[in-house]
């Protein structure tokens, strides 16, 4: 692995933008219309009944999780389709055959997908304040851990969008992993609101770390330490680049 | 001169066994036009896909432009085209940006001019903002010939590239090619129709099986197995030939009226002989009334080698 095209990384990662670019209703518009019916239906007719949470109001307190809802499952699904088309119709010849390695490939995808998501973020909180009054403890933080999840959960999608041979496994592990651990993950309640046993098996959720994470950098206060939820989504990470490394170095579903 | 391509012992033994590729060496010649011909399932494909990174050889080595593949693919594969044999295109995108994109994932700095050229040399230029789904297949062709050209590649890979296209296209395709190498463009073509090979090709490799059964010029291939064959009909029958004539490469057949020579070489020794059998008939007193003449073509060698092979092998 000598060297680094970026003419050819700026190629793969300007085409996959593009991609998204001409789905944009499908990309941009149904996540946030989907985030918003979250906000009104969790925010404003649940929440008025809620009481605030660690001093956080209701509607306030489920914008991390909102987030993440929406960072995981799009940064998944991007990625996963990104690479999983190519190898489906057949194009995926060309970037094998293009004077590319892993470097360029992975930051092409996963950077593509990544900045779809970051995007999505950035509009996510701007519909937010149309819903609910926020402010952000430790924005510099919380950007980091927004990049960091979708970088994360990009790369978790390639690695998915190489292992999947069919659309139904595609989608399989979206609907019946991601979004259950999502929603059982501390996104709309703090899990210490859970009573025993249920408080502690939540703990062995990864979901409920990342959450918790994000919700520290918005408000200062979670459920779980800081250092415990950054340092478990730097784990995830790290076995992600070390799946990838192990598929590139076997040609594994890429290469016959 | 150093070969621009060098493939030494190449294996290909996929998942469940099926041994593709078995110690194929192959040169290829700088400038030249390859044409390598094989029944289906002969290993053209793979052999093509090895050398491009498509698929991980089992053993041997593939040295390109004095270059190991393993080791320097990155400069290697930036100077080679590879043109698949399956129309996979991304098929929302429009043709200008598709064949662009293709230039920069080789890793070349945009250049609209050249796209310009390209596109207008394969009558794409009117087509640029059409998506390509909405081309005909024809068309798709052409797009991703395009795209194998964007990064002027020196050797370029052509798989069944007039498979399912009409007369004209083809003989399109066939002019183009013939530009390409007046370029200095090296090409490797895998064709199922002979005619091709025979049209285009300088040299011509028979693969079977996996392995090369035969690489040489075309001409000397086709003067070394070529063959003329004369049906010459008797309007009376005769018993038997003449000492001068049995000399000749014939045989009569049952009925004594049809007298069929099979003879000479692809350089046109064989019509002379023929001219010379007909005097040497008229010497004798047997009359003829029809004279028909054919020379063997590259798809008669072919058939002929490929189906002798698989005789032998039973």
């Amino acid at each position: 692995m000598i060297g680094f095209n970026f003419r050819s990384t700026l190629a793969i990662y300007n085409r996959e933008l593009m991609r998204a670019l001409r789905t944009a209703f499908q990309s941009i518009l149904a996540p946030v219309l989907t985030t918003s019916l979250y906000f009104i239906v969790f925010g404003a007719a649940i929440g008025s009944r809620m009481p605030d949470l660690g001093g956080v109001d209701y509607g306030a307190f489920i914008i991390p999780g909102l987030l993440l809802l929406t960072l995981l499952s799009e940064s998944t699904s991007n990625a996963s389709f990104g690479i999983y088309m190519p190898r489906f119709t057949g194009t995926i010849y060309e970037l094998l055959s293009a004077p590319v390695g892993v470097a360029e490939t992975l930051v092409g995808f996963v950077g593509a997908a990544a900045t779809k998501s970051l995007i999505l973020a950035a509009i996510i909180l701007a519909t937010a304040t149309l819903f609910v009054d926020y402010s952000i403890a430790h924005p510099v933080l919380a950007i980091g851990y927004i990049m960091l999840v979708a970088a994360s959960f990009s790369l978790f999608g390639f690695i998915l969008g190489i292992w999947a041979d069919s659309f139904e496994k595609l989608g399989i592990i979206p609907a019946l992993f991601l979004i259950p651990l999502t929603f059982l993950g501390g996104t709309f309640y703090s899990i210490d609101m859970l009573p025993d046993p249920w408080r502690t098996i939540a703990l062995f959720n990864p979901v409920v770390y990342l959450v918790n994470g994000l919700r520290w950098t918005f408000y200062g206060s979670s459920d779980i330490n800081i250092w415990v939820s950054l340092g478990l989504t730097l784990g995830f990470l790290a076995i992600c680049v070390a799946t990838i490394a192990f598929i590139f170095k076997t040609g594994w579903r890429l290469r016959e | 001169m150093q070969p621009i391509l060098e493939v030494r012992d190449l294996t290909k033994v996929y998942q469940g066994g099926l041994k593709a590729l078995d110690s194929v060496d192959l040169a290829i010649n700088r400038g030249e036009i390859f044409a390598l011909l094989g029944p289906n399932g002969a290993g053209k494909t793979t052999l093509i896909a090895a050398i491009c990174g498509l698929v991980r050889p089992t053993g041997g080595t593939i040295s390109a432009f004095g270059e190991d593949l393993s080791k320097n693919w990155r400069s290697a594969r930036s100077r080679i085209g590879l043109v698949p044999q399956e129309l996979a295109t991304d098929m929302f995108e429009k043709v200008q940006y598709a064949v662009s994109y293709s230039r920069g994932l080789f890793g070349l700095a945009p250049n609209p001019a050249r796209i310009e050229e390209i596109l207008k040399s394969l009558s794409l230029w009117d087509k640029r903002d059409e998506q390509i789904r909405a081309l005909s297949g024809g068309m798709k062709r052409r797009v991703l010939i395009a795209k194998a050209l964007a990064h002027d590649p020196d050797l370029l890979f052509l798989d069944e590239p007039t498979a399912g296209v009409d007369v004209e296209l083809r003989r399109d395709m066939w002019k183009l090619i013939g530009e390409m190498r007046e370029r200095g463009v090296t090409i490797i073509l895998t064709t199922h129709y002979i005619e091709e090979a025979e049209e285009m090709a300088d040299r011509v490799g028979i693969i079977r099986k996996g392995q090369i059964l035969m690489v040489d010029d075309k001409e000397a291939m086709m003067s070394r197995l070529g063959r003329t064959e004369a049906i010459i009909t008797l309007p009376s029958a005769v018993a038997g030939l003449p000492d001068d004539i049995a000399t000749y490469p014939v045989t009569l057949s049952d009925d004594g009226k049809e007298l069929c020579y099979r003879g000479g070489d692809g350089s046109g020794k064989g019509k002379e002989e023929v001219a010379n059998l007909t005097k040497a008939l008229t010497r004798a007193g047997i009359d003829y009334n029809g004279i028909d003449i054919h020379e063997s073509s590259l798809e008669d060698i072919f058939v002929d080698l490929v189906e002798e092979r698989t005789g032998e092998s039973k």
